[in-house]
């Protein structure tokens, strides 16, 4: 059935929508494959990792964990105030004047080296408990989250002692105290996104995660505990909005590095006015994901489904908006529609789940309010017909066809998995409508024609555009956004220039 | 100079004794011993290849002296005042002359940027003049007019470089084809330094239409006649319209305005004032606009080839673009 709603030869498409011929019901009902966990040690209590030990918060207070697949408490957590900070950032001073910054570069690669060493000698616990407290699928985290944070602890290892080499005919030094602050999508591969440059440019960190995934990060501290690394070099201050802004505010910090929405790009910005502190921001995202009718509609497909399903959609670069070149918008629909009968939403220990859980109640009930906004501007809503199961977060694998780009599902930032689709005639009218955004992320073409794709690519807005691909990630790739969606790079040669100051 | 004119106005007011003691003495001596009543210049603004007032009709004072005994300039001349409009209009025009810009191949940019140094060698004289009006000694205005022509020169020969010097081929770990390259960002706001008023604009102004940009200007208050001047070599080198706009005013009341604007997706603020930097890096966080404020250098600083130009001036207002491809049959 397949082959008949592709192309027919020629550009000529075959426009007749066959019946649906992919609703198997029970057939697609697997064994439950759940991924072992009895191995994992999750302390019942974390403290703070400053200077080099775990201590207890100043502050007195401590948050709960939850998984958000069972609602279960995984673990009580530190809470951060502007004293604890105030030590950490100290700590992290200390620690870049009396031993990292009087290191051998050479020396210093080989701690990072030893970080990324053994993010790969604990990955499958890793894997485990970022599943557990952030929801989502243990393939994902397995095959993507904890290799990727690996490669990235290994590729700028290596960077730390070939600076000269990476800004030729310029100097470079570090920054000196950096305070980082990161979101719950990703959490350990977004603390090893800010701290593996900080390190190798030589800067010491104060490393805040998201206060609904905070485990990974604190199994990272261990882990760099345990590769001895110089006391303060590294130190962790768990807690919510408030000690983000402690940490972003605070006076002896040199270099502020969020990753988050636009909203606290912009006030973290603002707060930033009048120091001379520097900034980079990794924002929000609306992605258009641009299929023109000569594409390979089959391999669009899984584009697609990868671009906005992969992490529950709970990814800035996420291809939400969907353009359809209108003549194979109803072939595509229905294939969309077809593929997402297979996906599997539910526990996201289960090595078969495609689809996890929704990260927390309060996004849950964003992405609810969006999508009933999205109803009632009148566009036609599909949802995967999945069963949710009963306690924890979840949201079917949704999208919306015959929605206006006026729709505030077709201009805000969802943050799950809800795709938006919508049609263009020609290149310069995809074009448009891709551009017309304030964010400026990322972008997907499908197309056959490269020189077609090449001038999409030229001419799209974005910071990372994926040609017939979608979603991919590597540290020797530099990764960031146009307009609101931040400033800055990370990953490749481009983005060590955040943590060093190029003459 | 000023030193001869000021004898001249002695003598001719003790020619001519006021009528009576509360009268105020004449401000300005009249000789006829000119040959020709010379032909002074109405200085405008420079926007989308036009010379234009302000919209406001408003207009400030320079004073300053004669460049030479030939100079057509009085002393005191009226420059427009530009307005919270006056710098929306020029960011529109700058929109639209994006477009054009980009497209231009680099080489091509290059050639137009060369032009630009051609015309202001051949406009020195002009150029020196008017800095000599503004108060500079004749040795200090035509250092600053020297440097100025090879900086441009400098990053006419830098436009089809730094793409290469910072575009990048990545070893990803798959099938994949990636490479990054450096695009333009848009619309940058220049706030241009007091001092050195030629040289400060050049050097700010040029990195950011090499790499691509259009930009707005505001040009020095303290001598705004020789950022017109400049202007008129712009406007007659090959630059499209729109891509160079200069806004003469007051920047403690327009750079708010420029940093406020969406369109407009960095701003490179050379300004004295800490509380006027810190409101132009707190209102472009509208936008997350990419604001980089400085504080003035020196002259010495901006003569200087390694302090007052580089790759870092083109780099700063580039975005990386990262692309993706699949490698398979």
């Amino acid at each position: 059935m397949a082959t008949s709603l592709t192309k027919t030869g020629g550009t000529d498409i075959e426009r007749k929508v066959e019946p649906a011929g992919l609703d198997f019901g029970r057939a697609w009902e697997y064994a439950p494959a759940p991924e072992a966990s009895d191995h994992v040690k999750i302390d019942p209590k974390y403290g703070l990792f400053i200077g080099g030990r775990w201590v207890s918060p100043r502050s007195g207070k401590y948050f709960q964990t939850i998984s958000p697949s069972t609602e279960q408490v995984l673990a009580e957590v530190a809470e951060a105030n502007a004293q604890d900070v105030d030590d950490a950032v100290t700590a992290a001073r200390d620690a870049y004047d009396k031993y990292w910054s009087k290191l051998k570069a050479a020396d210093r690669a080989k701690y990072v080296f030893r970080i990324s060493r053994a993010i790969q000698e604990k990955a499958r616990e890793l894997a485990i408990v970022e599943s557990m407290d952030g929801g989502k699928p243990i393939k994902e985290s397995r095959d993507v989250d904890v290799p990727l944070a690996a490669a990235h602890f290994f590729y700028h290892a290596g960077w730390a002692d070939k600076l000269a080499y990476a800004f030729q005919g310029r100097k470079a030094r570090p920054l000196g105290v950096a305070g980082q602050i990161i979101p719950w999508n990703f959490p350990l591969l977004m603390a090893a996104w800010k701290l593996a440059p900080a390190l190798a440019c030589g800067n010491t960190v104060v490393l805040k995660p998201a206060e609904t995934t905070p485990l990974t990060a604190l199994l990272l501290a261990k882990i760099i505990e345990e590769a001895e690394l110089p006391p303060g070099v590294v130190n962790i201050v768990t807690g919510a909005g408030e000690t983000g802004a402690a940490v972003a505010s605070h006076p002896d910090v040199n270099k502020v590095a969020f990753t988050g929405s636009t909203d606290v790009g912009k006030r973290i910005q603002r707060a930033l006015a009048g120091t001379t502190k520097r900034l980079t921001l990794e924002l929000g995202g609306k992605a258009a994901n641009i299929v023109f009718a000569d594409a390979p509609l089959d391999q669009a497909v899984e584009g697609i489904i990868n671009g906005i399903y992969f992490n529950q959609g709970h990814v800035c670069c996420a291809g939400s908006r969907l353009l359809v070149e209108e003549s194979v918008h109803d072939v595509l629909v229905r294939k969309l529609r077809d593929r997402m009968q297979t996906l599997r939403l539910g526990d996201p220990l289960d090595k078969n789940t495609d689809v996890g859980a929704i990260n927390s109640k309060a996004q849950l009930e964003r992405i609810r309010e969006l999508v009933a906004s999205g109803e009632e501007e009148g566009a036609e809503r599909f949802s995967a017909p999945v069963k949710l199961p009963e306690k924890g977060f979840w949201f079917p694998p949704t999208f919306f066809t015959n929605a206006s780009q006026s729709c505030r599902i077709a201009r805000e930032e969802i943050f799950g998995p809800v795709l938006t689709v919508m049609t263009f005639r020609t290149p310069d009218e995809a074009i448009e409508k891709a551009n017309n955004t304030m964010y400026g992320l990322s972008a997907g073409v499908w197309t056959d024609k490269g020189s077609k794709l090449f001038m999409l690519a030229t001419k799209l807005k974005a910071g990372v555009i994926w040609g017939n691909t979608f979603n991919k990630f590597d540290p020797s790739s530099p990764f960031g956004g146009y307009k609101e969606s931040g400033f800055g790079r990370e990953g490749g040669r481009q983005g060590l220039a955040a943590y060093l100051e190029v003459e | 100079m000023v030193e001869k004119k000021r004898t001249e106005t002695a003598t001719a007011n003790a020619e001519a004794p006021a009528r009576s003691s509360g009268d105020a003495p004449l401000a300005k001596t009249w000789t006829t011993q000119k040959a020709r009543v010379s032909v002074a210049k109405a200085y405008k603004m420079f926007v989308g290849g036009a010379f234009v007032r302000s919209e406001s009709g408003r207009y400030f004072q320079v004073q300053g002296a004669r460049g030479s005994d030939a100079d057509p300039d009085p002393e005191t001349v009226n420059v427009p005042r530009g307005s919270r409009k006056d710098v929306r209009d020029a960011v529109l025009v700058a929109k639209n002359a994006l477009g054009g810009w980009e497209k231009r191949t680099a080489f091509n940019r290059g050639q137009i940027l060369y032009r630009l140094a051609e015309v202001m060698e051949s406009r020195r004289p002009e150029l020196v003049q008017s800095l000599v009006r503004s108060g500079l000694a004749e040795v200090a205005a035509a250092a600053e007019v020297d440097a100025s022509i090879d900086r441009a020169v400098f990053y006419a020969g830098f436009s089809d470089k730094y793409f290469s010097l910072l575009a990048s081929s990545n070893p990803v770990a798959g099938p994949h084809f990636n490479f990054s390259v450096p695009e333009s960002m848009g619309v940058i706001g220049v706030v241009a330094p007091e001092r050195p008023s030629l040289l400060g604009l050049v050097s700010t102004v040029l990195p950011v239409v090499t790499g691509g940009n259009t930009c707005v200007a505001i040009a020095s208050a303290a001598d705004p006649r020789t950022a017109i001047v400049w202007s008129e070599c712009v406007a007659t080198s090959d630059m499209p319209g729109g891509v160079i706009n200069v806004i003469t005013g007051h920047a403690k009341e327009l750079s708010p305005h420029l940093a406020k604007h969406r369109e407009v997706i960095g701003i490179d603020a050379w300004i004295v004032d800490a509380d006027l930097r810190r409101t132009v890096e707190s209102e472009g966080a509208d936008n997350v606009k990419r604001v980089k404020t400085h504080v003035p250098m020196d002259a010495e600083g901006w003569l200087d080839e390694r302090t007052g130009q580089g790759l870092g001036w083109i780099e700063r207002f580039l975005e990386t673009k990262t692309v993706w491809h699949p490698v398979g049959v």
